[in-house]
């Protein structure tokens, strides 16, 4: 068990070692910042004074040692355009992020949990036919193409819900609703195979068979087995909708950390950049490393597979 | 069961039974005709769609109060002819999502086979590569590669490819490690064969299907990722008429409730993405049942 968690740890380090060389060699290849930060027209002079204000006139491998002896410490170094530090810039933006994503979520399982189950219940039936064509809009409607419809139904046509910014929790319904739609769909579908999966089981005709009411076998017993997987993927996709919701983040002028990063490419923000990719990789990394463990201290047969 | 000619019998087999179980005519048609609508793009359209005239902008649909026969679809905030537009839109989701697709499926199908069957550091090395690109959201990556390349067309492509090439290369070398424990793998061996040769001969013959099935389902994504890019202007670069670029423009009447700029090219791309994905699907369990839980 150790050693398997050993293992993982290393690939998970190796990984995220590979991503920062990664950003930071890919970052410097968009351009020159200083172009950018300066006035039009200033001269030559002002150009390298900006260059060596922020390191950049030295030599690629000795700011990557610099880059990643600092971030040891925890310093991700100072914006570029904000010149602030990145850090707190990252985690003012995470609590928008946060929030948007948990309402996402809320949207994608209350559609994706019962529209899954009753899609099980009723395999192969009308409702059945009707989740499936649910599942398949999903993964094929754009988001952001979902939030540009809602803002034209609900802002322009209904003027119920604001078309933009943040603030009030109205604010956050429509974005939330368009990031949550594609994983409704995605929370869907795996609700329903693991239904079926533990509807055909043992306990559940053992349960039928001691005469239990339908509603008490599905409820409790099938549907309480069912969730552990969707649950698990929901963890995973929880961390994705931080960073994934750039595109619905720019419909919606939402300030979250999607927006902070496309900002930080667009302004060649280095710092920026490299912070926003890197968190949201560890992020990511590591929501997959405890799944991988978890997995592996339920089931054992996945220990020994390596 | 013996390899590359057995594949080739194999086929004409399947061909036959293709129309026998529900096959999926109206995604099959969707998808000819955007082809068609494509390819004889410059003949069908009414007007040039990257240029208008400022003295007709905003019309709205022909059916709608203030609507004219000159323009079916309407025009958008620059005069230009919407349907024109959506038109040629067409002929650029078509072209990036299929060269993509098909370049992103060789690399990553090449890849797969080396790295499943030459194992040792190759594989460690290309399976470390795959986690490493995996730990990105494909579109941050898409939209990260796109700042550093610029906007073009023939770049989109690369971009596409350079992100969705894992996708190939995780399951195709999940389905060597177990073809390369095969008899008839074996018997190459035995019979002297070159690796080179019995990855060529032997192995891709028989991942061709996954690998099909793959791009398939790969499309809608892959169409969606671009249209994503061009909305936020990294993708596509204006004037030429996108899908994706045309919702941004729309943007900009959505306020005043121009809609028909924002509804028809959505529409646009969920319709091609839906039916690549129910072909896709339906492929999936024709041609390949280990993937049919994916």
């Amino acid at each position: 068990m150790r050693r398997f968690i050993l293992r993982r740890l290393g690939f998970a380090v190796v990984s995220l070692f590979l991503l920062s060389v990664t950003i930071f060699f890919f970052v410097r290849v968009t351009g020159d910042p200083a172009v950018l930060l300066v006035e039009p027209g200033a001269s030559q002079a002002d150009l390298d004074a900006i260059r060596q204000q922020f390191g950049l006139d030295q030599p690629l491998p000795v700011q990557y040692g610099s880059f990643i002896a600092h971030l040891a410490r925890g310093d991700f170094g100072q914006s570029f355009y904000y010149r602030t530090d990145v850090l707190e810039l990252y985690l003012s933006r995470l609590p928008a992020s946060l929030l948007l994503a948990t309402v996402a979520m809320v949207f994608s399982l209350v559609i994706g949990l019962p529209t899954g189950i009753v899609a099980a219940v009723r395999v192969n039936g009308w409702w059945d036919s009707a989740g499936k064509i649910f599942a398949l809009l999903g993964l094929s409607m754009p988001s952001f193409w979902v939030g540009l419809l809602m803002i034209l139904f609900f802002s322009v046509y209904l003027g119920w819900l604001p078309s933009s910014g943040s603030g009030t929790l109205l604010h956050v319904l429509m974005p939330a609703f368009a990031l949550g739609w594609y994983f409704a769909a995605a929370h869907m579908r795996l609700t329903r195979s693991s239904m079926l999966e533990v509807l055909g089981s043992e306990y559940v005709k053992l349960a039928r068979l001691k005469g239990l009411p339908e509603a008490l076998v599905i409820g409790k017993h099938a549907f309480k087995n069912a969730l552990i997987p969707v649950l698990t993927l929901a963890g995973i996709n929880l961390v994705l909708m931080v960073n994934v919701a750039v595109v619905v983040e720019t419909v919606f002028a939402w300030p979250g950390v999607g927006r902070l990063l496309y900002e930080g490419i667009a302004f060649r923000d280095f710092p920026v950049v490299q912070a926003t990719v890197l968190l949201g990789g560890a992020m990511i990394v590591t929501v997959n490393l405890i799944v991988d463990v978890l997995y592996a201290v339920i089931d054992p047969r996945i220990r020994y597979e390596r | 069961m013996n390899g590359s000619r057995a594949a080739g019998l194999t086929l004409a087999w399947r061909f036959a039974a293709f129309r026998s179980e529900g096959f999926p005519l109206l995604p099959t048609l969707i998808l000819l005709t955007l082809a068609l609508v494509a390819i004889f793009a410059n003949v069908i359209t009414p007007y040039n769609p990257e240029i208008g005239s400022l003295g007709d902008r905003f019309h709205p649909p022909v059916w709608q109060a203030g609507g004219s026969a000159e323009h079916l679809l309407g025009t958008d905030h620059l005069g230009r002819d919407v349907l024109s537009r959506l038109i040629f839109g067409a002929r650029v989701s078509m072209v990036v999502g299929f060269t993509a697709v098909i370049v992103a499926g060789l690399l990553g199908t090449g890849l797969g086979i080396v790295s499943g069957y030459l194992g040792g550091w190759v594989d460690q090395l290309i399976m470390r590569i795959t986690d490493t690109w995996l730990a990105l959201p494909a579109l941050t990556f898409a939209i990260f590669l796109a700042a550093i390349v610029g906007p073009s067309e023939m770049n989109i492509v690369i971009i596409l490819a350079a992100v969705y090439w894992t996708r190939y290369a995780r399951v195709i070398r999940g389905e060597v490690l177990s073809l390369k424990e095969r008899d008839f793998v074996r018997l190459a061996i035995v019979a002297g064969c070159s690796k080179r040769t019995i990855m060529r001969r032997h192995i891709l013959p028989n991942v061709l299907n996954s690998a099909i099935v793959l791009a398939t389902l790969m499309l809608g994504v892959v169409i969606v990722t671009e249209a994503s890019l061009s909305f936020l202007g990294v993708g596509v670069p204006p004037p030429k008429p996108a899908w994706g670029l045309m919702l941004a423009d729309g943007k900009k009447g959505l306020m005043a409730g121009y809609w028909w700029l924002t509804v028809l090219p959505g529409c646009c791309i969920v319709l091609m993405v839906l039916a690549a994905n129910l072909l896709g699907d339906w492929l999936r369990v024709k041609l390949d049942p280990q993937l049919r839980q994916l």
